[in-house]
């Protein structure tokens, strides 16, 4: 091996470099941008998500004879159920990520505040709830004649995706500091998140079978409600998950 | 340019820093020495704002932490024993995503710049995780000098690193320091710390037990020096 | 070691007192109920416990509030025994609201909403004491747990907003405020009755009180033989 004294330009400390801090959304599209060219290059997250929720699917299948008449009452809750498992792989790969090698150090030693940390992560885990939903919806039509891809419906899953990854991304950043933390991680979640998939599910449905808007308003005022509060608390308490 | 006074950090019911006090003038590269267990990570951590003071007043760049956190985070660079790289991204990602994240305009000519610095412009374009152990720590490097930090952390750089890597990563750190960087470095390597380091403190049981420049130490040497600052403690 | 406050000592003394009079009202001075007949002495240790719970839960949340602000580990154990406290009693809710069910609904369990709600309820709490055994370290099980109770206290009523529009009917009678229609097993109170039901949540709240200073008084009694077994092991 050569001895290597590479040779560089002088620099001077105090230049222009050194006191910018970036603005709040440039630095959250960083992070997702991230984790985006990263799963990209690796496909780690999103085919384990997807083959995962192809695999619920058929288990339901067998699991509940997913008839024509049955089909009809359940499969909202099919749905919501392989979304929110799914998403418990995704959520925990992603923390994974971030503790194994110390990058969420990485992160916490940029001069951005502690919430950019928390958007960007949930943004980018919201991103691939989305895309495994974008893919198991047509999927899910052809399988069982079922349109499933409607605007209406893919804004309910949007609105419900946001509250899951909300509260996934908070608890995952505290398991993933845990001993036990993949077994940990749905313990934690699912009784939190369960009035947000009653509600998600109760508007879905309402939608699939052709429900008037005043059955489905107040499920959908919840869902509304608990994005917003899961995403002010995530956002006022995120500070201490991640601070020692 | 790094002031301590009594600092004290307790984690629950255990203290692991006892009323340390800590002064480092701009442009010392400061060895702190010192068993395991002696609460060196701990230290650096919250010269890094990672971790907060239980109590005592820390000072770096002159801005005060916690409260002034983010001043101090631009103006500082860290190298930990974990390379701080995502191993899916290549070398130009990484920098790039750590380059945003500091809010470096212009930051494609400072990329090249850090690249060729630690001898990796070659492998710009290739994937982290193909990289040896010795080749990431250049890289986190790379990444730790990309925003031209005053002060610079170097959590026992030499972790894991193979003997010619570790002569690499001397280079590396030497041109670090040159730039007129303020350093401070734990490690309990002595040989590699009395080639690099300005002044060597030893920390035991969370208190600086001894201090000495290192052109003062040249009739002595490190080891007896580092052996009775730990004897005179115990 | 600190000495038992005597008033620790009335505390336990009153709470005995007030347990066996609340038994004697509910078991005896209590009328029978019509059409119930005497499973429907239940309801008073029911809602006693149930009330407490909530409350405790409630509680919790403040003191994980209270324990990120102040970093004080005194408010950790007030969490902690809260907690603890609060999912007994709940249990003990939901068990009696068991023995109840079989004869007035004909089954022990039913996913009516309230017994969902109160069924996910206590399991976010279970998930928080699993939590809490996964992190050794006390100061990161303190701040963690704060954070969840400080969650779970804000998802418990959002749970039981879901569930009941998810199943608009409800066969669980609602004592206080509005009749219920569909309710099966609806009474209303004689003022005996209620002199017992108002009792029985003194009594509780009470009972509550002691056993919770009680559980934060072992629990720092457990941080003392933490921190002497420190001391000896260094």
């Amino acid at each position: 091996m050569k001895k290597q004294s590479p040779p560089h330009p002088p620099l001077t400390i105090n230049n222009s470099l050194s006191s910018n801090h970036p603005s709040f959304l440039k630095a959250v599209f960083a992070i997702l941008q991230k984790d985006i060219s990263a799963e990209f290059r690796s496909r780690e997250l999103l085919s384990a998500m997807l083959v995962f929720s192809l695999l619920v699917i058929l288990i339901f299948n067998f699991a509940l004879e997913l008839d024509v008449k049955v089909r009809q009452s359940i499969t909202a809750g099919v749905l919501w159920t392989t979304f929110a498992f799914a998403g418990t792989l995704g959520l925990n790969r992603s923390m994974a990520v971030e503790k194994d090698r110390g990058c969420l150090d990485g992160l916490l030693l940029a001069p951005v505040d502690r919430s950019v940390i928390f958007f960007g992560k949930m943004l980018s885990n919201l991103t691939f709830m989305l895309i495994v939903t974008i893919i198991i919806l047509p999927v899910y039509s052809v399988l069982y004649n079922v349109n499933l891809f409607r605007l209406d419906l893919l804004g309910v899953i949007l609105l419900g995706s946001i509250g899951y990854s909300a509260v996934g991304t908070l608890i995952a950043a505290m398991t993933v500091q845990t001993r036990t933390r993949d077994v940990l991680l749905p313990v934690l979640l699912f009784p939190i998140v369960i009035s947000l998939l009653i509600a998600a599910l109760k508007v879905s449905n309402g939608l699939l079978n052709g429900a008037e808007f005043s059955e489905i308003s107040a499920p959908l005022n919840l869902l509304i409600a608990y994005d917003v509060i899961f995403i002010s608390i995530a956002f006022m308490v995120f500070d201490y998950v991640v601070e020692e | 340019m790094i002031q301590v006074n009594k600092l004290i950090k307790r984690f629950g019911l255990k203290t692991i820093l006892r009323g340390l006090n800590f002064n480092v003038q701009p442009g010392e590269f400061v060895a702190l020495l010192g068993p395991n267990g002696s609460g060196k990570t701990t230290f650096l951590r919250i010269l890094a704002s990672l971790s907060r003071p239980s109590l005592g007043e820390v000072k770096v760049a002159g801005y005060k932490l916690p409260n002034e956190s983010a001043q101090v985070r631009a103006r500082l660079g860290v190298v930990s024993h974990l390379p701080l790289l995502y191993p899916d991204l290549t070398a130009e990602e990484n920098l790039q995503f750590y380059a945003r994240m500091y809010g470096i305009t212009n930051y494609e000519s400072r990329i090249t710049q850090v690249l060729q610095m630690v001898g990796l412009e070659h492998r710009r374009k290739d994937i982290v995780s193909a990289f040896s152990r010795g080749m990431q720590q250049r890289l986190a490097i790379a990444r730790a000098v990309l925003h031209n930090p005053e002060v610079m952390l170097f959590d026992e750089p030499y972790t894991g690193l193979d003997q010619d890597a570790s002569e690499m990563l001397d280079g590396v750190l030497k041109s670090v320091a040159a730039e007129g960087r303020t350093v401070v470095m734990t490690s309990h390597d002595l040989v590699r710390a009395e080639n690099l380091a300005t002044r060597f403190d030893v920390l035991s049981r969370g208190v600086i037990v001894a201090s000495a420049a290192s052109k003062d130490l040249r009739k002595t040497n490190l080891l007896s020096f580092y052996k009775k600052a730990l004897q005179v403690e115990a | 070691m600190q000495k038992r406050p005597i008033l620790l000592t009335m505390l336990d003394v009153v709470s005995v007192i007030m347990l066996a009079i609340s038994t004697y009202l509910a078991l005896f001075y209590a009328p029978t109920e019509l059409v119930m007949g005497d499973v429907q002495r239940v309801f008073y240790f029911h809602i006693g416990t149930a009330w407490t719970a909530l409350l405790g839960f409630i509680f919790a949340a403040g003191a994980g509030i209270t324990y990120l602000v102040t970093k004080d580990l005194r408010w950790d154990r007030v969490g902690v025994a809260a907690v603890e406290v609060s999912t007994v009693f709940f249990l003990i809710t939901i068990m009696l609201g068991s023995i109840w069910a079989y004869p007035a609904w004909n089954t022990w369990w039913t996913w009516d909403p309230r017994l969902t709600s109160a069924a996910i309820t206590e399991l976010i709490y279970a998930a928080y004491f699993m939590l809490r055994q996964g992190i050794d370290d006390v100061e990161k099980r303190a701040r963690f747990g704060a954070i969840y109770t400080i969650i779970g206290g804000i998802s418990a009523p959002l749970t039981f907003m879901s569930i009941r529009w998810a199943q608009s009917r409800t066969i669980h009678p609602v004592i206080i405020g509005a009749e219920n229609a569909t309710a099966k097993g609806d009474f209303s109170m004689t003022p005996d009755m209620l002199t017992a039901f108002l009792f029985a949540l003194l009594a509780f709240t009470i009972i509550f009180i002691d056993l919770l200073w009680n559980r934060i008084r072992l629990e720092s009694k457990q941080s003392e033989v933490d921190q002497l077994k420190m001391k000896v092991t260094n």
